[in-house]
Order: C-alpha cells, then sequence, then structure tokens
C-alpha cells in the first residue's frame, strides 16, 4: 500500500478499534438497563466531542452548548411534528440549524473580541435566552414541550431494540471522533491549536481567526446538535428544561475535561468513566437521596486534584511508563 | 400602561431585590478579580449559608444576630476551601479550578440534600409582616434591613479595600500576581482570604435574604446566573461595580417583569447582560478584560 | 465404656435435636418458598427538586404493600406477598425513563408512581415497549392518556377533569353567595403543569360568566412576587386564581399579607400548597381561608383516617401523594387478584375491566377508559382556623364554605 494510504490507517486506526470494540458491548451484554446507560452516556460523550472542538482544541470555553444541544433537539422534534419531515431528513435539518446558531453566536460574540471567562458566560447567557425562549415560544409547544408520536418503525428513526440505537449512537461518536482526527491533522486544526496558544501571535502570523473560531463553533455546535437531535428520537419528548438547560452544558464540558480535553478520546473516555461512576456510586449507596451524586461530586474533585490532565493524561503516563525500556 | 405609583413601587422593589443581588454578586466579584476564577460554588455555598441560618433561627438566634457569628464561620471556611482544596487541587490550571469547584457545588449541594432532605422551609421573624408605609407601597420590614444591611457591607469593604494593609495586599494581587509575589506578599494567603471575605459576605446575604425566602438544597441556584449578570455588568473584579450593578439589575428586573411579564422579565437580564458583553465587556467600573 | 457410650448417645441426641430444631425453623420458609413474591415497581422522584413529593408517594406506596401482605398477600397466587422495587426518578424524564428500565429487568409485574407529568410521559413510554403496566399517581398533563398506549393508566385526575370540577364548585359558590365574584385574575407557574391549566381557565372562565382580567406567569423557581402582588393590587380582581408549586404559592401569600392585599377570595387549582398541611401549620394567616381544587383522601373513609393517624404518628404530612400512591397499590394488587397471575399482559386487561371500589380517594368506583379513571375527581378544600377541610362535593364535605371573605 502506498506511504499515504498506510499513514491515514495508523492515524485513523485507534478510532476505529475502538469503535469496533464497543460495537461488540450488545452482544455481549443484552441487559437492557445496561444498554440504555450506555447509550446515555454515548449520547454525552457525543455532545462534548462537540465541545471539545471548540474548547480543547480552539481554546474558547463555552458554558452554553445547551444552546446547539437544545436547538437540535427541538429542530428535529419541530421539523417532524410540525412540518412532517421524514425522520432522518428532520435529524440533518437539526444539526444544520445547530450549527447556524452556533455561527450566529460565535458571529456576534467573537466579533465583539470575547474570550476567556467573558467568552464563557455570553454562551451561558445565550442558552438561558434560548430556555427561557422555548418555554413561552408557541412553536416550541412552550411549556408542554414537544412529543413525538410513538411509532416504531425503522423508517421512523424509532427502534424497539436498545441495541440499534446503541450502534447508532455508537457510529455518530465514531464519526465524531474521526472528524476530530481529522481536524488533527489539517491546517485547519493547527490554526486552530494556535489559536487556543496565542490568539494574538496567530493573529499576527496571518490567521484569519475570526474565519477559523467561526468555523470551529459551527462545526462544535453542529455535533452537539447531532446529540441533542438523537435525544429526542430516542426518548421522543422534549421541554426547554431538558433542550436547553443548565444541565447538558455541564455534562458536555465534563466528559472532556475528566477524559483529556483536546484529544480526540477524551470526551469517549470521560463520558464512560463519569456514567460508569455515577452508577457504582448509585449502587453503592442504595436509598439515600443525594449521597450518590455527593460522592459523584467529591470523586470529581479528587480525580481533579490527582489527574490534572484526565484519563487521557493517567493513560498516556502509563503507557510512557511501559514504553520506558524502549528508546524513545 | 401601568399607573405611576406602580412603576415607582416596582423600581423601589427592584432597589430592595438588587441590595441581595449585589451582596451575593459581591462574593463572585472578588473572587474573580483577584483569583480569576469564576466561582461555580457560589450558589451551593449560598444555599449552606441560608442552611446555617436557617438553623440558628430554630435554635432561637434571628437572623440579623446570628449573622454576626455566621459571617466570621464562613470566612473561615471559605479560607481553608481555598487554601486547603480549591487552590491543590487545581495545579494551577484554569480548567481545572473550573472543574473543582463545580465538583465542590455539586457535593455540597448534595451533601445538603442528604443531611436536611429537600422539603422547602420557611422562617418567621418577629418584624416579619412589618411593614413601612409608603402610602401606596408597603415596604416589608426584612427587605428593607436587607438594603440596610448592604449598604453597610459596602461601606465596610471599601474601607476594608482601601484603608488597610490587607485591602492594599488584595488588590496588588489582584493587579500584578507576580509582582506582589516579588515584593513579599504571600499570595497563596491573600486568594484565600478573598475567598473568606467571599464566604463571609454571601452568610451575610443569607442571613438578610431568608426572613423573606425560603430555603431548601437548591435555593441558591435561583441567584446564580443573575450574579453572573451583575458582575459583568459592574466590571469584573469591582466591588462598587458589583453593588451598584445589582441595585441596577434589581431595577431592570422588576420593571421588565412589569411589563413583560415575570417569565419574559427574565429574558430582559439576560438580553442585558449579552448586549453589556457585546458592547462594553469591562462593564461599569471593571478593569480592562 | 459406659460413659464414652453416654456421651456418644447425648452428642448424638444433641446433634439430632439441633437438626430437628434446624428443619423446624427452616420448614415455615420451605412453606414460605412455594408463594414467590410478586415484584412491584416504585417509581418516584426522591432526589432532586421534586424529592419532598417523591418520598411522600413512596411511603404511601410502601405503607398499602404493608397492609396488603399483613392482610395475607395475594390469595389467588397462594397468599403471594408484594415486594417493592424502588426506583429514583431523580426528578428527570430521562431519570424516569432509565428506573423503567431497570425495574422492567428486575422483573415487576407493574409500575406505579411517576408524579411529575413530563416523568410520567417518558416513563410510561419507555414502561410501553415492555408491555408493562403502568399506573400513574398524579401527573395531570392530559397528553399522558391522549397517546393510545394500553400499558398506561391514571388513576387520579387529570389537569382537564380538574379545572372542569373547580369551574363548576366555582359558579356553585359564588351563586350560593349571591355572585360576588365578577373578576378573576390568573397566576400560574409558567411550567407544563402551570401553563397547560392555565389555558384551560382562560379559556373556560369566560363561558361561566367570569372576566378574566390578567393572566400572570412566574417561572419556578421564583425569587421573589413583588411585582406580582403589586399587580394583583392595581388590577383589584374580586378573586385570584393560583396554580404554582408550594415555595411560590408560599412567596406570594406572604407577600400579599404583607402588602395587605385581601381579595374577595383565594380559589387556587392544583395549587401545591393551598391543601398542605405544612403551610397551614406555619402560615395561619396568610393560609385562612384559602381554597384548593386538589386531589384528597376520602375524609369519611375509616382505613384513611387510620392512615392519616398513622402518618401523623410518623411525623411526616399526610398529603396527597401519600392517598394516592396507597390507593394506586391497593388498585393494583386487585388486578393481580383479579388476573390470578403476575403477567403483565393479564393485569393491564384486569385493570382495563377494573371495578376497584376499596381505596381511599373520594372517588366512585373505578371505569378505565383510554388509561383515563372515569370515576376520579378532585375536592374543594378550605383552610380554617388551622385546619383543612373538604367543602365539594357534599357527599364528602365535612364543613361549610365560608365564601367570600370575610371582610
Amino acid at each position: 500500500m502506498s506511504p499515504a494510504f498506510a499513514d491515514r490507517l495508523r492515524a485513523y486506526a485507534p478510532m476505529l478499534a475502538a469503535a469496533a470494540l464497543l460495537a461488540l458491548t450488545p452482544l455481549a451484554i443484552s441487559a437492557n438497563t445496561v444498554l440504555n446507560a450506555m447509550v446515555l452516556a454515548l449520547l454525552i460523550a457525543l455532545a462534548g466531542q462537540g465541545w471539545n472542538i471548540l474548547a480543547g482544541y480552539g481554546g474558547q470555553f463555552s458554558f452554553g452548548h445547551a444552546a446547539f444541544f437544545g436547538t437540535g433537539a427541538y429542530g428535529t422534534a419541530i421539523l417532524q411534528a410540525r412540518f412532517g419531515w421524514n425522520a432522518y431528513a428532520a435529524f440533518v435539518g437539526a444539526i444544520g440549524a445547530g450549527a447556524a446558531v452556533g455561527g450566529l453566536i460565535g458571529f456576534l460574540s467573537f466579533r465583539a473580541g470575547l474570550r476567556g471567562s467573558y467568552f464563557a458566560l455570553v454562551t451561558l447567557a445565550f442558552a438561558e435566552v434560548l430556555r427561557i425562549v422555548a418555554n413561552a415560544a408557541w412553536f416550541t409547544g412552550g411549556a408542554a414541550g414537544a412529543l413525538l408520536k410513538l411509532d416504531v418503525r425503522p423508517e421512523n428513526f424509532q427502534f424497539s431494540s436498545r441495541a440499534t440505537f446503541f450502534w447508532i449512537a455508537l457510529g455518530l461518536v465514531t464519526f465524531a471522533m474521526l472528524a476530530t482526527r481529522a481536524l488533527e491533522r489539517r491546517r485547519f486544526g493547527a490554526y486552530l491549536v494556535a489559536i487556543r496558544e496565542n490568539e494574538d501571535a496567530a493573529k499576527a502570523l496571518g490567521v484569519d481567526t475570526l474565519k477559523v473560531k467561526l468555523q470551529a463553533i459551527a462545526l462544535s455546535a453542529a455535533i452537539t446538535a447531532a446529540a441533542g437531535a438523537f435525544y429526542t428520537q430516542y426518548f421522543l419528548f422534549v421541554d426547554a428544561d431538558i433542550a436547553y438547560g443548565n444541565w447538558i452544558s455541564v455534562e458536555a464540558l465534563l466528559a472532556p475535561i475528566v477524559g483529556g480535553l483536546g484529544t480526540v478520546f477524551g470526551p469517549l473516555l470521560g463520558a464512560l468513566a463519569l456514567h460508569g461512576l455515577a452508577e457504582g456510586a448509585k449502587a453503592l449507596t442504595g436509598r439515600i437521596p443525594g449521597l450518590d451524586v455527593a460522592l459523584y461530586g467529591s470523586l470529581l474533585v479528587l480525580a481533579i486534584a490527582f489527574a490534572p490532565n484526565g484519563l487521557r493524561g493517567l493513560l498516556g503516563r502509563l503507557g510512557r511508563g511501559l514504553s520506558f525500556g524502549r528508546a524513545s | 400602561m401601568f399607573a405611576p405609583e406602580i412603576v415607582i413601587a416596582a423600581i423601589i422593589n427592584g432597589l430592595l431585590t438588587g441590595a441581595v443581588y449585589a451582596l451575593v454578586s459581591v462574593a463572585l466579584t472578588l473572587v474573580y478579580g483577584v483569583l480569576h476564577i469564576i466561582n461555580f460554588a457560589q450558589g451551593a455555598m449560598l444555599t449552606a449559608a441560608m442552611f446555617a441560618a436557617f438553623f440558628a433561627q430554630q435554635a432561637g438566634v434571628d437572623p440579623l444576630i446570628a449573622v454576626f457569628g455566621l459571617a466570621p464561620l464562613f470566612f473561615v471556611l471559605g479560607y481553608a476551601m481555598q487554601r486547603y482544596l480549591i487552590g491543590p487541587a487545581s495545579h494551577g490550571k484554569d480548567s481545572n479550578i473550573l472543574l473543582v469547584t463545580l465538583g465542590l457545588a455539586i457535593v455540597i449541594e448534595n451533601g445538603l440534600l442528604v443531611a436536611f432532605g429537600s422539603d422547602t422551609r420557611t422562617i418567621d421573624v418577629p418584624y416579619g409582616f412589618s411593614s413601612v408605609d409608603l402610602g401606596y407601597v408597603f415596604l416589608p420590614m426584612p427587605r428593607v434591613i436587607a438594603f440596610g444591611v448592604t449598604c453597610v457591607v459596602a461601606a465596610m469593604l471599601w474601607a476594608l479595600l482601601n484603608r488597610t494593609d490587607t485591602g492594599k495586599a488584595i488588590r496588588a494581587v489582584a493587579r500584578e500576581k507576580l509582582g506582589a509575589a516579588l515584593v513579599g506578599i504571600d499570595v497563596n494567603h491573600v486568594y484565600a482570604v478573598t475567598f473568606g471575605i467571599g464566604a463571609a459576605c454571601l452568610a451575610v446575604a443569607a442571613c438578610v435574604l431568608l426572613p423573606s425566602y425560603y430555603v431548601q438544597p437548591r435555593a441558591g441556584d435561583a441567584y446564580i446566573l443573575v450574579a453572573f449578570t451583575v458582575v459583568v455588568l459592574g466590571g469584573m473584579g469591582s466591588v462598587p461595580g458589583a453593588m451598584i450593578g445589582g441595585l441596577l439589575i434589581g431595577i431592570v428586573e422588576s420593571l421588565s417583569g412589569l411589563y413583560f411579564g415575570e417569565s419574559l422579565g427574565q429574558l430582559g437580564i439576560f438580553l442585558l447582560f449579552i448586549l453589556v458583553l457585546l458592547v462594553r465587556p469591562t462593564g461599569l467600573f471593571g478593569a480592562r478584560a | 465404656m459406659t460413659k464414652h457410650n453416654a456421651q456418644t448417645t447425648r452428642r448424638g441426641a444433641l446433634k439430632a435435636g439441633a437438626a430437628f430444631a434446624f428443619g423446624a425453623l427452616a420448614l415455615p420458609g420451605y412453606l414460605r418458598a412455594e408463594a414467590a413474591s410478586v415484584k412491584v415497581g416504585v417509581l418516584q422522584p426522591l432526589t432532586g427538586a421534586l424529592a419532598f413529593d417523591g418520598q411522600a408517594g413512596q411511603l404511601g406506596a410502601d405503607l398499602a404493600i404493608k397492609a396488603v401482605n399483613a392482610a395475607g398477600g395475594i390469595k389467588a397466587l397462594g397468599g403471594a406477598n408484594l415486594e417493592a422495587v424502588i426506583g429514583d426518578a431523580r426528578s428527570t424524564p430521562d431519570g424516569g425513563s432509565s428506573e423503567v428500565e431497570r425495574l422492567a429487568g428486575e422483573g415487576v409485574c407493574a409500575i406505579v408512581g411517576g408524579f411529575a407529568s413530563p416523568i410520567c410521559l417518558a416513563a410510561t413510554q419507555a414502561a410501553s415497549r415492555y408491555d408493562l403496566p403502568y399506573i400513574v399517581d398524579v401527573g395531570v398533563n392530559d397528553q399522558i392518556v391522549s397517546r393510545g398506549l394500553k400499558n398506561t393508566f391514571r388513576f387520579a385526575p387529570g389537569a382537564s377533569i380538574v379545572s372542569a370540577q373547580a369551574l363548576d364548585n366555582l359558579v356553585k359558590l359564588n351563586d350560593a353567595a349571591g355572585k360576588p365574584i365578577k373578576t378573576v385574575v390568573l397566576v400560574h407557574e409558567d411550567g407544563l403543569f402551570g401553563s397547560g391549566l392555565a389555558k384551560l381557565l382562560e379559556a373556560e372562565l369566560p363561558k361561566r360568566g367570569f372576566e378574566v382580567i390578567d393572566n400572570i406567569a412566574h417561572p419556578t423557581p421564583s425569587r421573589d412576587m413583588s411585582n406580582i402582588a403589586l399587580e394583583i393590587k392595581a388590577k383589584n380582581p374580586d378573586l385570584v386564581i393560583p396554580s404554582s408549586y408550594y415555595g411560590e404559592f408560599v412567596l406570594l401569600a406572604r407577600t400579599m399579607q404583607q402588602q395587605h392585599i385581601k381579595p374577595k377570595g383565594i380559589f387556587a387549582v392544583l395549587n401545591g400548597a393551598a391543601s398542605n398541611y405544612r403551610f397551614v401549620k406555619e402560615f395561619p394567616e396568610a393560609a385562612q381561608y384559602v381554597i384548593d381544587t386538589n386531589h384528597w383522601y376520602d375524609p369519611r373513609n375509616e382505613t384513611a383516617i387510620a392512615l392519616k393517624k398513622e402518618v401523623d404518628g410518623m411525623g411526616k404530612f399526610f398529603t396527597y401523594n401519600v392517598a394516592l400512591n396507597y390507593s394506586a397499590i391497593l388498585l393494583l394488587a386487585d388486578a393481580i387478584e383479579r388476573a390470578a397471575s403476575a403477567d403483565r399482559l393479564k393485569i393491564i386487561e384486569a385493570l382495563e375491566s377494573s371495578s376497584f371500589s376499596k381505596h381511599i380517594m373520594p372517588y366512585g368506583p373505578t371505569k378505565f377508559v383510554n388509561g383515563q379513571n372515569t370515576g376520579a375527581a378532585p375536592v374543594n378544600t378550605q383552610v380554617q382556623d388551622g385546619d383543612i377541610k373538604v367543602i365539594f362535593p357534599d357527599a364528602f364535605a365535612n364543613a361549610k364554605p365560608v365564601f367570600p371573605v370575610p371582610a
């Protein structure tokens, strides 16, 4: 095979291998509770992958990724319920809507030169504005939310088998991983990282920082919107608090940070670890309300204290330790 | 559309509410200005303080008296939190600090849930239903007191920051951390003191807020976003900015609630927030970003 | 030699005795093992924002299961005991769905509970994938029973029944007092529950001769009710109809008291505080004469009275969550009894044809039409001198209404 092809294979193989491994899960485990938990974890991973592109690679920390998740969630619900679109077309439409909202927020914020905490806060505000509007507006169903009709047929993107949803979610996550890896290998990624490291220097070197940041936020928003649209298909009900609530903004940033900011596998590792931790805490603490979440929070703090580069960093260190014998 | 008395009453209501916003925001702006971190645990700390005030009241101590014990207590707790928990755990990285305060928020909130359950609890103070009669509107005494206390705290903070050595050290670290360290200021200590002052402010806010509100493990959540808005409006790191911003936001919220309905009225705050960020991110009194 | 024999005999006797005792102790267990327990899923928001209501719901379910087992369990299944499998919906719809998955996996024959409408919507749908019968305890949103899901049953009345009843009773009250009420202001929380209700009320009130002069929405949570109180003062309605959760109504009632706002009546619909003992205990002045249209237990039913005493004795409040879940479990037990099986589909059939009347709610016999119990109805309560009395319907009333509020 040609060296270019071999090179590409080496670059994308780890992602594909991981995906293949995970894909075996439904074959090994048939318990719906586990599959359900894993679908949720994959969903969060996907949302986190979107966030990771903007924050991990681009250095722009958003506290309001719910704005994109919610647009995806409502987008697909409204396109199907009000305009009668096909579920798959609606899915794509929702992603488009998410990207558009990302572009708009990005345009307003980046043009105004907002960075760091200011950018974080303005995204928080946008998400909150969307939540209030969605709760009041007629076309989102207002406070009653948007309900998708239960009609379990593959054409409707509704499946009776949890496993099918699992594989679709896995497919989306894999696609996002490949896209992130591709980004790492391209000039776009280099520009993005340059902006993260020192935006002014990057600009001085001739990088069109505004354009690159806009592209990054649009991509980021699209991926997170896909997670939102998938949520709607899975639960068939969405309201303003689910779609634009603070919970998803937090989950979308927790997973990549815990798993490894600015890495391809970070969001996936983080999501699986966090959700595994949560389930474990739940199992350990039984019926005392709140104890499992308190435990979860403590573990989070401990994790940060002792593994500041996230899980990916930990694994990296382990890997280096293992290969100590070989010449670097 | 509304009679002038109503509008004036709304403005006065807004001022009273804004006073509490100001107190809560001062904590946030101080921590941001000096440590350059956004304290995600703010809401949870406020809730914890409210629970403390609640139990003090149940034990027979009125919140206005309890505050003299709770403020120092929370100062110590805040100091310890920053010095021995947040500081060391974050290894200096901004993203880690975010996570740590977030994790702390989760722990505190759910710890309160485990300890005290999720019931909404209210207290009744002897002056709870007395009011200042302004003719058209009655100003509930607890809120008037809150306003007064805020003014006192504002004055005290100003004196602290501008007239004491500690204040000088805090301002030095806020402006130029390296330089401050070079002249012998213990930066970690200053960080912890600042965090402690912030926590103490939250304790005061809790004591004046409790008679007019209720407490349950998520009570503080409702104040987080508003506090952020105030801090940005007033200028991150500016204490007078937080004070005035708080009052201003209180009025804006009150008026937009009146004209657009309470639910959409919340929009008014956030749109103002976004506008300020886009047009003048340094806020009314802030230093440059 | 003799000693050795004696010892052996004694040891042998000991051994035999131990074996006999062991067998005797184990025997009932062996007998018990014949009647395996029937697992019932109890799904409530035990943590998170709705934990207070969720825990009350669980209490009701637990007490009912205890009662059923004490009375001999499910006789058609050999005296099988009901076994509660508790699920915590974490006050979110996806929390509810996840727990449904778990409960289904653990082999429950049915699920009772949910409490909040969004949770019920998601959970009933998840349960339908397994043909798992689901009895909704409270969730009033009408969409819950209008999706054509065969597994979903709602024992309590929904929003449209409650608001229709509320308005009928309001008209009765108003007529009996000489029609003092003409203008109404609606105050509601802007979520699923409040907005839906307000829309219904706004449409129906004019048809019965009332004028809605304002419809005020507020978020949950709300920090402050001063402006709403101001607006009410400005509009000066005869009647205020609030539909909010506990915290917000307490804030509103207190603010109105502070501002000396006294309409001719406060007539609440499905309010979180207006028929809540804790509210009455903590704010007797603000609560006085407040009328609510809500779920309530049958005040003349002896089981209910005894149950209330038991719950009061535990130091807990006997809220409608307790009574509704208690009754729902009894309903389920009856269905399992009639189906003589723990098979899910058979239980669904049994529920569909149920005419259960041994519950503790002020309903007639149960009758499910498209999943909604048409025998269910709300009552009107009024706070009178620190106690909550039932004023409508007459069949269950234990006090006369005080209306309008004396000036």
